[in-house]
């Protein structure tokens, strides 16, 4: 392990802390433009960051969940992230009440779908959670219930429709991840994740085909994603696996972490892969594919701890993951690091 | 998000509270200041104690919070809290109150942060029910609306799943979200810092189900492991202990929950607040749907009709003259250790401080209450055990 493999740069503040939600830091580079914006989720509100890479321009936007100021109801934002379809970014932000979509800067709102509710109040939470671009023309999302939307998105304007509702899960949907390599040889197009530690692979088009069921050991699996036909799955015991996709097979199991697992990420170029948890605890892997063989190889990288901190989100900034970024519950930074 | 938070909170914060005035009311007894009217004996600390419990976990209030619904808003609950405090003949001003809530809450959002499994919550929370039954275990009635509560507590927590756990600790940790009160007792026995964040361990025992972390296995297509080797993990961790009991009765094995408090050491229950921070908000009052639930929840506790007793004044926490420093430097923005002073009183119109209670309700600021008049202050002046 190269124990300097990457140093700490200067922290950008943010206007309010990280919640403890899982996958809690989305991350958009803007190489046109030289920035990269990043989403932190406040409860009820999102705190949106542009910098600048030379380090000297940040400016910030705040982004209301709606239907948060409706009597004492509060709308709890669940997640927001970026979705890179080929013409667009979409922001999109799944809360207790709904789903909301934004163009590129947070300016524009351009979608709004309302969650279903129901007429009495059931034990069983209403949320989405699970946001994943996928293909070229898919946004989906995930529902408390299991259930998972499918959302058409056209090359401009708001013309957003749903074009299906997936229902495979029978528990809450806790993340969802499409195919990031950008390879397009790879079959399967998205991976779904819920609280029981269930995975379904599926094939995207006009309508969603499920691939793939990989059962769970009864443990939520909290982020989850996928990369040259792939899947790494992150689980509250703080154990990461590989499976192959397709098939189920499981590759290599991970005791990584002490604590449940928030986030996991992928550099598609390099085959980084990167871990955070509650045990304060953010791990750099290295993922090798050996076609021959068909079996992935996992190798460990680097650490970092950041003290006394219950990480609850970790990306990379770009897609050779020279550069990371990290939140944590209570912080109100969010602490970057790059390679030496 | 959650709809199941309510039931564990008030069992959790409600212990916490209990745990602290049983420790400052025993304090009373041990003072030396012989200028004391009035007496706090042994009976008087447990009536409020049993008063307290008695309210907390009657039929109504616990069938009310198990009710599925969203956690109440940071208003909302202190306004149930006081009026849970209030349950007997004990009062405290607002100022009392506040600090009272802030030694509360900072020592539950310690437990939710240390909970090993988002399920040992329910460790936590049986921590809590253990200690509130001994408190009352000499009075027959109330130790038997304990337990049944703890049956029903039992009933309704075993068959949610993990995932619903963490998300009930995640909803629980927005609400605390930004309070970083700095308590005396966890800064002395460093798991607080001095910026108010609590220090977490990268060493000890992992948490049943999960494995030490270090290993990685490789699997060939037929299952067979093929590969193992080792990384470094940057912490020092062991195997899992024994998994407490989530029974009635049993060994908890977490401490996490138990009394912090002894009477040996008052001097622990003093918080200091980073003046600098920002206070917590809530523009919006509550709201009518809000209104009737806390309606019925207040309803369904006992209201003490005070009126023909002589007062209790209680000094929770220091002396009169104390508090009057302490209220001179406070307003300096003054970071040091003050000595924060819980004032109860004895409030002879139960009317006034219902309608100031149902004042925030329809969002009004909080009305203090009227300042003692100078004769009051020297009436029934029970000394205060805390030295600094």
């Amino acid at each position: 392990m190269a124990s300097n493999m990457y140093h700490k740069e200067k922290s950008i503040q943010m206007k309010s802390s990280a919640s403890a939600l899982y996958n809690n830091l989305s991350v958009l580079r803007i190489a046109p433009r030289s920035l990269t914006y990043f989403t932190v989720v406040h409860a009820n509100m999102v705190n949106m960051v542009s910098a600048s890479w030379d380090g000297l321009n940040y400016s910030h936007r705040q982004l209301q969940s709606k239907e948060a100021n409706v009597a004492t109801s509060s709308s709890l934002i669940m997640q927001a992230a970026w979705c890179v379809l080929p013409s667009r970014d979409i922001l999109v932000l799944t809360s207790q009440k709904g789903i909301q979509m934004y163009e590129s800067d947070g300016s524009i709102m351009v979608y709004w779908h309302a969650l279903d509710t129901p007429e009495t109040q059931t034990a069983q939470a209403v949320f989405a959670r699970g946001i994943a671009a996928v293909r070229e023309k898919y946004i989906c999302v995930g529902i408390s219930s299991g259930s998972m939307l499918v959302f058409d998105v056209p090359i401009k304007g708001s013309n957003i429709t749903l074009s299906e509702v997936l229902e495979e899960h029978k528990e809450s949907i806790t993340d969802l991840a499409s195919e990031c390599s950008g390879s397009l040889e790879c079959i399967a197009d998205m991976v779904s994740a819920d609280d029981s530690g269930n995975l379904c692979v599926w094939k995207s088009g006009e309508d969603f085909q499920l691939l793939n069921k990989i059962p769970g050991f009864d443990m939520s699996c909290s982020s989850v994603k996928l990369w040259k036909g792939t899947v790494v799955a992150g689980y509250g015991t703080g154990q990461i696996r590989l499976y192959e996709a397709v098939t189920g097979i499981v590759h290599a199991e991970v005791n990584a972490h002490a604590r449940w697992i928030y986030s996991l990420d992928i550099a598609p170029f390099s085959g980084l892969l990167l871990s955070a948890a509650e045990d304060s605890l953010v791990r750099v892997w290295h993922l090798t594919m050996t076609p021959e063989t068909n079996s992935v190889e996992i190798v460990h990288m680097y650490n970092e701890c950041v003290t006394d901190t219950q990480i609850c989100g970790a990306k990379f900034c770009d897609g050779d993951g020279y550069a990371f970024a990290v939140t944590g519950y209570d912080l109100s930074e969010i602490i970057r690091y790059t390679q030496v | 998000m959650s709809m199941r938070t309510l039931p564990l909170v008030f069992i959790n914060l409600g212990g916490e509270m209990l745990y602290i005035l049983d420790q400052r009311l025993q304090t009373q007894n041990t003072a030396d200041d012989n200028t004391q009217k009035g007496v706090w004996s042994d009976d008087d600390r447990k009536r409020v104690m049993n008063d307290i419990i008695a309210t907390m976990f009657s039929k109504a209030f616990m069938e009310e919070l198990l009710k599925p619904q969203d956690l109440y808003s940071n208003r909302a609950l202190r306004t149930v809290l006081t009026r849970l405090a209030h349950a007997s003949i004990m009062r405290l001003n607002p100022a009392s109150m506040d600090r009272l809530y802030e030694l509360m809450v900072m020592a539950f959002k310690y437990q939710l942060l240390l909970c090993p499994r988002p399920r040992d919550l329910l460790i936590i929370s049986y921590n809590h029910i253990d200690a509130i039954r001994e408190f009352v275990r000499d009075t027959p009635s109330v130790l038997n609306q304990v337990d049944e509560t703890h049956r029903k507590i039992i009933e309704v927590y075993t068959p949610l799943s993990d995932g619903e756990f963490q998300l009930l600790r995640q909803t629980l940790l927005i609400f605390l979200q930004d309070m970083h009160v700095r308590v005396s007792l966890f800064l002395k026995d460093k798991v607080q810092n001095p910026n108010g964040r609590f220090a977490l361990s990268t060493t000890g025992p992992v948490p049943h189900g999960t494995e030490v972390p270090g290993l990685i296995r490789m699997f060939s297509g037929n299952g067979k492991e093929w590969k193992r080797w080792e990384f470094p993990t940057g912490g020092s961790y062991t195997s899992s202990i024994r998994v407490g009991s989530f029974e009635r009765f049993g060994d908890r094995v977490s401490r996490i929950g138990t009394n912090m408090y002894s009477v040996t050491q008052p001097e622990e229950t003093h918080t200091s607040k980073n003046y600098s921070q920002k206070a917590n908000s809530e523009p919006n009052p509550l709201a009518k749907e809000e209104l009737n639930l806390l309606a019925r929840l207040l309803g369904g506790m006992k209201v003490q009709n005070r009126n023909t007793e002589t007062g209790f004044r209680v000094n929770l926490f220091a002396t009169d003259q104390e508090e009057e420093e302490a209220g001179a430097s406070g307003a300096n923005g003054d970071q040091s250790f003050q000595v924060i002073n819980i004032q109860a009183t004895q409030d002879v119109q139960v009317n006034t401080e219902l309608a100031r209670i149902a004042g925030e309700f329809t969002g009004e600021p909080e009305q203090t209450e009227s300042p003692e008049g100078p004769s009051n202050k020297g009436d029934d002046l029970l000394a205060m055990m805390d030295e600094l």
